[in-house]
């Protein structure tokens, strides 16, 4: 029989006077089975990531972001994986002689097709080559996918660089305060002072050219955000009664650190991370736009791009629509997802 | 005699602030021996907590500072250890119980790694033998299906659950001093007085010291041996436990035991409080902090810190009142009289 608690439960309908009256009707094992299930509920409330889903899930606009990043992140996965696979198949003379790319895109992306270019001006959007050719009758539809490779690389890593040195002098600023956290953050000031497209410029410059130097660029820039975010909760979670518990324990300084105060300081970072992808990605873009970034014959969106711009003129507006379009719902993707997140995980939105 | 584990001699710890020096603790001294249990009482900013996380040196520095005193815990002086020697003391020889066990586990570790992190920082253990020790621990503290609580995070637990996992994990390293800062404050009442026998078993067992810090004299009652009064930094009487209830020399410990509510009195009878502010710590008087407040008070008083007066076995009072007049004066207290048949 069940005790007052499940009876509240369960609502009026199922134990009000009803089941008083009517034994027969209800079916012994039923109560068992609701016990068990209010059991088991209140040995398992959601965790942290249950509940963070669990409102997520809400947020249409967070879901189309993560449907995006799902979609690309997969699509840069497959031309990774093939990639280098294909440059092995393409030297073969049955693939040459197949013309089979061997990767998600149609065509192989840097196959320069006079014939589709006759005016020099590519031809338009075609069944056979549904987003058109460029100038040099490349496949655009070849190279904005195999672009998504390097756009996700780039974002990926360029991130993890970043967020490596973030979480790193991030919470060493916070825990330790004082001189340290003077000169860190002071450090990070000026990082955020410069603007932004000519540091990167700079470190570039320095740098030389390159593939790996983009995303060394990108993530040595981008430290200054995770060290802030990180340090703005480490203030407040060092302070709380666990760390001196810890601490009580004969914990030393870093295992403080980074098995107390950085656990508990995570959840912005997560945002910060989402945001901080869609940037990267944008940053990449522009560079190579700037012509500093992804070297051709490589395909990167921000070249496509700064390719069609200079061609526009001719009424090319394939070469630009598509690479741009890729560029902007990758990027929204990620921000959207990012501001879900936040919403998700903001203690002060809970209901 | 018992063996003597910690002796704390005129322990002053101040706090350097831009409003001024915050003098939290002035001058206390008190010894633990093995197996027994200390109370100290006094109202909030009384000094109780500064004085506890002296001997753990876990005053944040700055602010603040142990001025004075000598820290021994046997014959490690705690005040010259250097920092890692510290370390190894805290958790294995002095262990600490926190007020609010909402807040002092770690929110995203589960409760068995957490005890067993404690136990593998003092202790030569793998990692699975450290988290069979935490379950059995656990178990011990009165937790059911210990097996299983391991795996589950303090958000899992009740709030009597976690100060029993609490206890489980100062306990982790079978400490010679324990210190429970407020360990029942924050629990109702039911729950108290199984927290309360959770660790008079887990004393017993390990025949620890305990320095229990409270402002509820209940919980000393039940399990103090001895009691230190403190008000304004400052110890104003200490003695065995029965000396301080039946017989009382300072006011302020008078104070507090007429503020107690009374099974005997009648239901109109109102609680009777101390009279006036606790004190402010930066402009104590350089005599009595209890001054301001004391109904019988005199001259000296302000200026003089009273020298200690023994009143009877291991019982001392710092009181400028003439022993005769005290006790004229307590004499006519209503919580000192035999209550009416």
């Amino acid at each position: 029989m069940p005790d007052w608690d499940e009876r509240k439960q369960e609502g009026r309908e199922t134990y009000g006077s009803a089941w008083v009256t009517e034994a027969d009707s209800v079916d012994a094992r039923r109560t068992e089975e609701v016990v068990e299930e209010a059991i088991e509920q209140q040995a398992k409330p959601l965790g942290l990531w249950a509940d963070t889903w669990r409102r997520l899930r809400r947020n249409h606009l967070a879901l189309v972001g993560l449907g995006i990043i799902i979609v690309f992140i997969s699509i840069g996965t497959v031309e990774a994986v093939f990639y280098q696979m294909h440059w092995h198949v393409r030297a073969s003379a049955e693939a040459t002689a197949s013309d089979a790319p061997g990767y998600l895109a149609p065509y192989d992306p840097n196959m320069v097709n006079y014939d589709l270019s006759p005016s020099g001006l590519g031809s338009p959007p075609s069944w056979s080559h549904p987003f058109g050719t460029d100038y040099l009758g490349r496949d655009v539809l070849s190279r904005t996918l195999v672009a998504t490779r390097v756009a996700m690389l780039v974002g990926i890593i360029a991130v993890a660089i970043a967020l490596t040195l973030g979480l790193i002098l991030g919470p060493v600023s916070g825990y330790y305060g004082g001189v340290v956290d003077s000169i860190i953050m002071r450090a990070a000031d000026i990082f955020f002072a410069f603007p932004y497209i000519l540091f990167v410029l700079l470190i570039m410059s320095v740098l030389g050219q390159g593939f790996q130097n983009v995303f060394i660029a990108i993530g040595v820039l981008g430290w200054a955000t995770f060290a802030r975010v990180v340090r703005g909760q480490i203030l407040s979670v060092k302070s709380m009664e666990f760390i001196e518990a810890a601490r009580a324990q004969g914990a030393g300084d870093l295992r403080i650190i980074f098995r107390h105060v950085l656990p508990n300081s995570m959840a912005p970072v997560y945002v910060s991370v989402a945001m901080a992808i869609g940037g990267a990605i944008a940053t990449e873009a522009a560079l190579s736009y700037l012509g500093i970034g992804i070297q051709p014959p490589n395909s990167s969106w921000g070249l496509m791009i700064s390719d069609a711009v200079n061609y526009l003129a001719g009424g090319n507006w394939w070469w630009l629509l598509f690479p741009s379009i890729a560029l902007v719902t990758t990027v929204f993707g990620f921000i959207s997802f990012g501001n879900g997140l936040r919403d998700a995980t903001d203690p002060k939105l809970k209901e | 005699m018992a063996e003597r584990l910690l002796t704390v001699k005129d322990l002053s710890t101040h706090f350097f602030t831009h409003a001024g020096v915050v003098k939290a603790v002035n001058g206390v001294s008190f010894t633990l021996d093995r197996g027994e249990t200390i109370g100290i009482v006094g109202e909030s900013g009384s000094g109780k907590t500064v004085a506890a996380l002296s001997l753990m040196r876990l005053i944040p520095d700055p602010p603040g500072k142990v001025v004075e005193g000598s820290l021994m815990l046997g014959d490690k002086d705690l005040r010259t250890l250097n920092d890692a020697d510290m370390r190894a003391v805290r958790g294995n020889d002095i262990a600490m119980i926190f007020q609010d066990p909402m807040t002092s586990l770690n929110p995203v570790m589960k409760v068995g790694k957490q005890i067993a992190e404690a136990i593998m920082l003092h202790q030569d253990k793998g990692k699975s033998e450290a988290l069979r020790m935490a379950a059995a621990l656990l178990a011990r503290v009165g937790i059911p299906d210990a097996d299983k609580r391991i795996d589950q995070y303090p958000f899992e637990f009740s709030g009597g659950m976690r100060q029993r996992a609490m206890i489980a994990m100062a306990i982790s390293c079978n400490p010679d001093v324990l210190i429970a800062d407020e360990p029942t404050t924050a629990l109702d009442v039911t729950i108290q007085a199984q927290i309360i026998d959770v660790m008079r078993e887990m004393q017993a067992q390990y025949e620890s010291g305990v320095i229990l810090i409270t402002h509820d004299l209940g919980v000393i009652a039940e399990i103090s041996d001895k009691v230190m009064v403190m008000y304004g930094g400052r110890t104003v009487e200490y003695g065995p436990v029965d000396e301080i209830f039946y017989n009382a020399h300072h006011p302020y410990t008078w104070g507090l035991l007429a503020s107690l509510p009374r099974l005997d009195a009648s239901e109109k009878t109102r609680l009777t409080p101390i009279k006036g502010q606790p004190p402010n710590l930066i402009t104590l008087p350089a005599g009595c902090p209890f001054t301001p407040r004391c109904p019988y008070r005199r001259e000296q008083c302000r200026d003089n810190w009273p020298e200690h007066e023994s009143v009877g076995p291991e019982h001392g009072v710092h009181c400028w009142i003439p022993v005769e007049e005290r006790l004229a004066i307590r004499g006519d207290l209503p919580q000192f009289r035999e209550p009416a048949a």
